[in-house]
């Protein structure tokens, strides 16, 4: 450790000296908005503003930076992202718009946690209905892009990374070497990350908070024409020795293969403008396992795998007044679980079952969308996705073993996803304003629907799932509006969502646990209805080009029909920063935190999370030497060393203490 | 290279085909497959075939196939009527246990088939032995024999003395290979009478109550008390398993009065049942 700090310090004072002479000559290209629904990666390359003050981070601290995203933790790696409260039961997640599901029973695998920033172009995020691009969704689509080829014929680029962060010994390793020809586009990238127990406020040390990760992808591009070129892509990420100090077992491995192949046709002149029809797979490992915990009522193994195939085409076209995409879509997934138990008694013999039994999922599905711009100051937009489902017990144990629950039911079920928006939007100078309205539908998701005693440690209950759910529905409401005064600008935005047919775990007193300590059982079932209404308000203020600042408070509201609140709802949320940039430099201190949690939600099991706040500091330069960039990314997080934890963490977990990091990129032009 | 191959195809070819020269009657129906033989039970005239589907007695019930062969032409018998009577000789007292009657299978000319529930058995199998009495075309014989019946691996019958001082008998019949369902549960319940009658009781009610011991008792849903059908003499419920391991049946022994004749239920200081039998898949 010692080493690495020299060698940071010494790189530090070498280039700082350096740098001074030259001039810089390359304009930032930053294209990030803070407030705005899409946030993008602006790459690890590029000096980005306060929003990306990590070039390094994951994305699941990336995301956390979103407004309407909250990140679920159980431990410090593989946060599960929630969009307007939501969780990925509700959402749309998908890389590139392929469809990927995790393979862990217990969400302790999101999708975000088998790419890695290094992979990503940009992050999408579409709240409602309208992020149903890929998938039918109520809370939205988080679609993690991935950059395209580009033809540019700037040869060979490459970019070395390193950070370090002291709390938890934190090591970041990556490098990345891009071809760009006339026709042909490469582009290969390493990341290494490996992260020690941290420590929470007071120097805490929170035990099973490790992870190690590595991540490779590839991406190459060929020209076949002006007009048509083809892509593949290849991820495969390994993560191994995962704690999850939150929950009473850890991850030995965690690995995902992701292979894409794509056509695209471009055309300005035509009325199509860009056809792209893409081919791709990608299959999941998720071994969990107890055996590095010293003291469990009986030993455990939980293996998942998630296989998934699937195929989109995507249009997009355009005429004078409209702008139109298509998407037809189609994939196949099968999840299995299982979990195999110990007895204490050697003699005995072991104990198994399948907790998701071979789930296959088809889904095929068309979606359309249509933007119309009535004029320069007004625009209308309409999507729709009509969707059929079908999933199938494959495993004829697993049928057997949920016909004790449900005696009726057969091996499949098939459902008809309907969603539908439609989007008003006004722009003036000063202001601008939108109101939109969707209708959506969703399916149970594996666990819902056919999860077989599936144990939550955050309400101490056994789940059970239920195949004779009914789709859950969902009318929204969202608006949104802005005013720009010189430089100080404020902005409102709200939605809200009654959802019919809820999905929530409901006890079932004359069901009895299978873990060991459980509270009891609880059944998926659906509530009459549920409300869940967010909203924002976002002020900045520019006093110069150089200084600014800007504040964000989050209200959120979540109630069932039978007005219990519901679980994981956030309470007041705020965020206040000073920003400081020059070209080369930059620096903002942060203050964020959460009201005390009014809202909890004690009929689920939650109980009240104190208010917090934490301060962070961010510091960036950015140096020339000669062709070549380093970009220095530094700053310490909870300054105050504040113990914490916020009412997304897992069993109260706290959150990381006081930390500081470095973040050094040198890019190779 | 090749003839390697070739050789042992042409040889196997070759002595298949001469021994099927041999044979120039059709091959007899093997009436007793997927059985094992237990045992052979021998007299002058006749050799009694045991089978089972293990080739083994076990404590508990257990099916069992008879074919009586003529020792003289090495035929199998098709019209006998069979009456058995298993003994087991203790050091003070011998005593005999639950049976069915012997009957011919339907479908078959050579078998005959009952059921015998060996309630417990001596060291190293002992101690149990088989006499049958037949009769063959009005003509009466007799074949007595040791057997050895080995104890089960887990409780699949139990013998319990009820409130009402009569002696029980509970053997557990299906299912014979558990499965993660709702199994079809099917237990034979016998009172002993004397040492040498252990007539079928009729009309009680077996309360069932699955539990698993190493996973803190857990239990399962939609389980269905066992009751009687009086066709198959034995009593019906639905048994669900939720995951394979060990697993304690607690019962209780309900008469046609609903008193309790022996077991308890089962609640978090009561673990377990005085009357239970054991499944381990």
């Amino acid at each position: 450790m010692k080493k690495l700090t020299l060698l940071y310090l010494s790189l530090l004072v070498g280039v700082i000296t350096h740098a001074q002479d030259h001039s810089i000559h390359q304009k930032e290209t930053d294209t990030l908005v803070t407030h705005l629904d899409e946030i993008t990666v602006v790459g690890r390359r590029k000096l980005s503003n306060y929003r990306q003050e990590k070039t390094l981070s994951s994305i699941d601290e990336y995301l956390e930076k979103s407004n309407r995203v909250t990140m679920i933790k159980r431990g410090n790696y593989a946060w599960e992202p929630t969009l307007n409260n939501m969780a990925s039961d509700r959402l749309s997640v998908t890389i590139d718009g392929m469809q990927i599901f995790g393979a862990c029973t217990d969400k302790m695998d999101p999708i975000t946690s088998y790419v890695d920033v290094s992979n990503l172009e940009k992050v999408t995020i579409a709240s409602g209905q309208e992020g149903t691009e890929n998938a039918n969704a109520i809370g939205g689509g988080i679609d993690l892009k991935l950059p395209e080829s580009k033809y540019y014929n700037t040869g060979l680029k490459s970019s070395v990374d390193l950070g370090y962060e002291t709390n938890g010994n934190y090591k970041t390793t990556g490098a990345d070497l891009v071809y760009s020809g006339n026709r042909l586009y490469i582009s290969g990238d390493g990341i290494y990350r490996k992260s020690d127990n941290y420590d929470a406020g007071g120097n805490q040390e929170i035990n099973y908070s490790q992870f190690k990760k590595y991540n490779i992808s590839l991406q190459a591009g060929y020209k076949l024409s002006d007009h048509d070129n083809i892509d593949a892509t290849f991820i495969y990420d390994k993560a191994t020795d995962i704690g999850y100090p939150a929950l009473p077992m850890d991850v030995s491995l965690a690995k995902a293969t992701i292979g894409a192949i794509a056509y695209t046709h471009r055309s300005e002149s035509t009325f199509v403008k860009n056809w792209e029809t893409k081919l791709y797979f990608n299959t999941i490992t998720h071994i969990m396992d107890d055996s590095k915990r010293p003291d469990v009522p009986i030993r455990m193994d939980m293996p998942g795998w998630s296989d998934t195939y699937g195929l989109y085409s995507k249009i997009k076209a355009k005429t004078q007044k409209h702008q139109l995409s298509f998407n037809l879509n189609a994939h196949y997934n099968r999840s299995l679980a299982e979990m195999t138990m110990y007895p204490n008694d050697p003699n005995e013999n072991i104990m198994f079952m399948y907790t998701w039994p071979d789930i296959r999922t088809y889904y095929t599905s068309i979606y359309a969308k249509d933007q119309f711009y009535i004029s320069t100051k007004e625009k209308l937009s309409f999507t729709a996705r009509l969707g059929y489902q079908t999933n199938k017990i494959k495993k004829e144990t697993g049928l057997e073993s949920l016909q004790i629950f449900y005696p009726q039911i057969s091996d499949s079920k098939s459902r008809i996803l309907t969603s539908f928006s439609a989007n008003y939007t006004l722009k003036h100078k000063k202001t601008d304003f939108s109101v939109g309205l969707g209708y959506g539908e969703r399916a149970p998701s594996v666990s819902e629907g056919y999860g077989f005693f599936l144990f939550n440690s955050f309400d101490n209950y056994d789940y059970i799932g239920n195949p004779t759910l009914k789709n859950e529905k969902s009318a929204e409401v969202n608006f949104k509006t802005n005013y720009n005064h010189k430089n100080f600008k404020i902005g409102i935005e709200a939605s809200y969502f009654h959802i019919y047919d809820y999905i929530i775990g409901q006890n079932d007193d004359s069901l009895s646990p299978m873990t060991i300590g459980a509270n009891g059982v609880r059944v998926y079932n659906s509530l009459q209805y549920a409300s869940i209404f967010n909203t924002f308000l976002n002020a900045s203020y520019t006093l110069n080009k150089t200084l600014s600042l800007n504040t964000s408070v989050g209200y959120h509201y979540g109630k069932g029909s039978d007005h219990n609140n519901l679980p994981l709802i956030s309470p007041i949320s705020y965020l206040a920063e000073v920003n400081y940039s020059l070209k080369s430099f930059n620096a903002a201190l942060q203050v964020n935190g959460n009201t005390n949690q009014g809202n909890h939600s004690v009929f689920y099991g939650e109980d009240q999370t104190a208010a917090f706040a934490i301060l962070n500091l961010n510091l960036g330069n950015t140096f020339f030497i000669k062709d070549n960039k380093l970009i220095l990314k530094y700053g310490i997080e909870n300054i105050l060393d504040t113990h914490y934890s916020t009412y997304a963490d897992w069993n109260n977990i706290p959150r990381q203490g006081r930390n500081f990091y470095i973040n050094t990129s040198y890019v190779i032009q | 290279m090749k003839l390697k191959y070739i050789v042992p195809v042409l040889l196997l070819a070759l002595f298949t085909s001469c021994s099927s020269d041999d044979d120039n009657d059709i091959p007899p129906v093997n009436e007793v497959e997927d059985l094992i033989k237990v045992k052979d039970i021998t007299n002058d005239t006749h050799t009694i075939e045991l089978y089972t589907k293990s080739g083994k007695f076990y404590t508990g019930h257990n099916d069992i196939s008879i074919r009586i062969m003529d020792n003289s032409d090495k035929k199998y018998v098709e019209s006998a009527t069979i009456s058995w009577n298993p003994m087991m000789q203790m050091e003070t007292m011998s005593h005999s246990c639950p049976k069915s009657e012997v009957s011919k299978v339907t479908g078959k000319n050579t078998v005959y088939n009952g059921t015998i529930v060996y309630q417990m058995t001596g060291m190293n199998g002992s101690g149990w032995s088989l006499k049958l009495t037949y009769t063959i075309d009005n003509q009466e014989y007799e074949a007595e024999d040791t057997i050895t019946v080995l104890q089960s691996d887990k409780q699949n019958v139990t013998t319990v003395t009820g409130s009402d001082d009569t002696r029980y008998i509970l053997a557990l019949i299906e299912p014979s290979t558990p499965k993660i369902a709702v199994n079809d549960i099917t237990v034979g319940l016998y009172k002993m009478e004397n040492m040498m009658m252990f007539p079928v009781v009729e009309n009680y009610t077996i309360a069932l109550d699955p539990r698993m011991p190493s996973m803190d008792n857990h239990s399962s849903p939609n389980n269905q008390d066992l009751a009687y059908d009086s066709t198959q003499q034995m009593y019906n419920g639905k048994l669900s398993l939720t995951m394979s391991g060990y697993w304690v049946l607690n019962l209780k022994l309900i008469d046609d009065k609903d008193t309790v004749l022996k077991g308890e239920d089962i609640t978090d200081s009561h673990t377990q049942s005085s009357l239970y039998l054991e499944i381990e898949f």
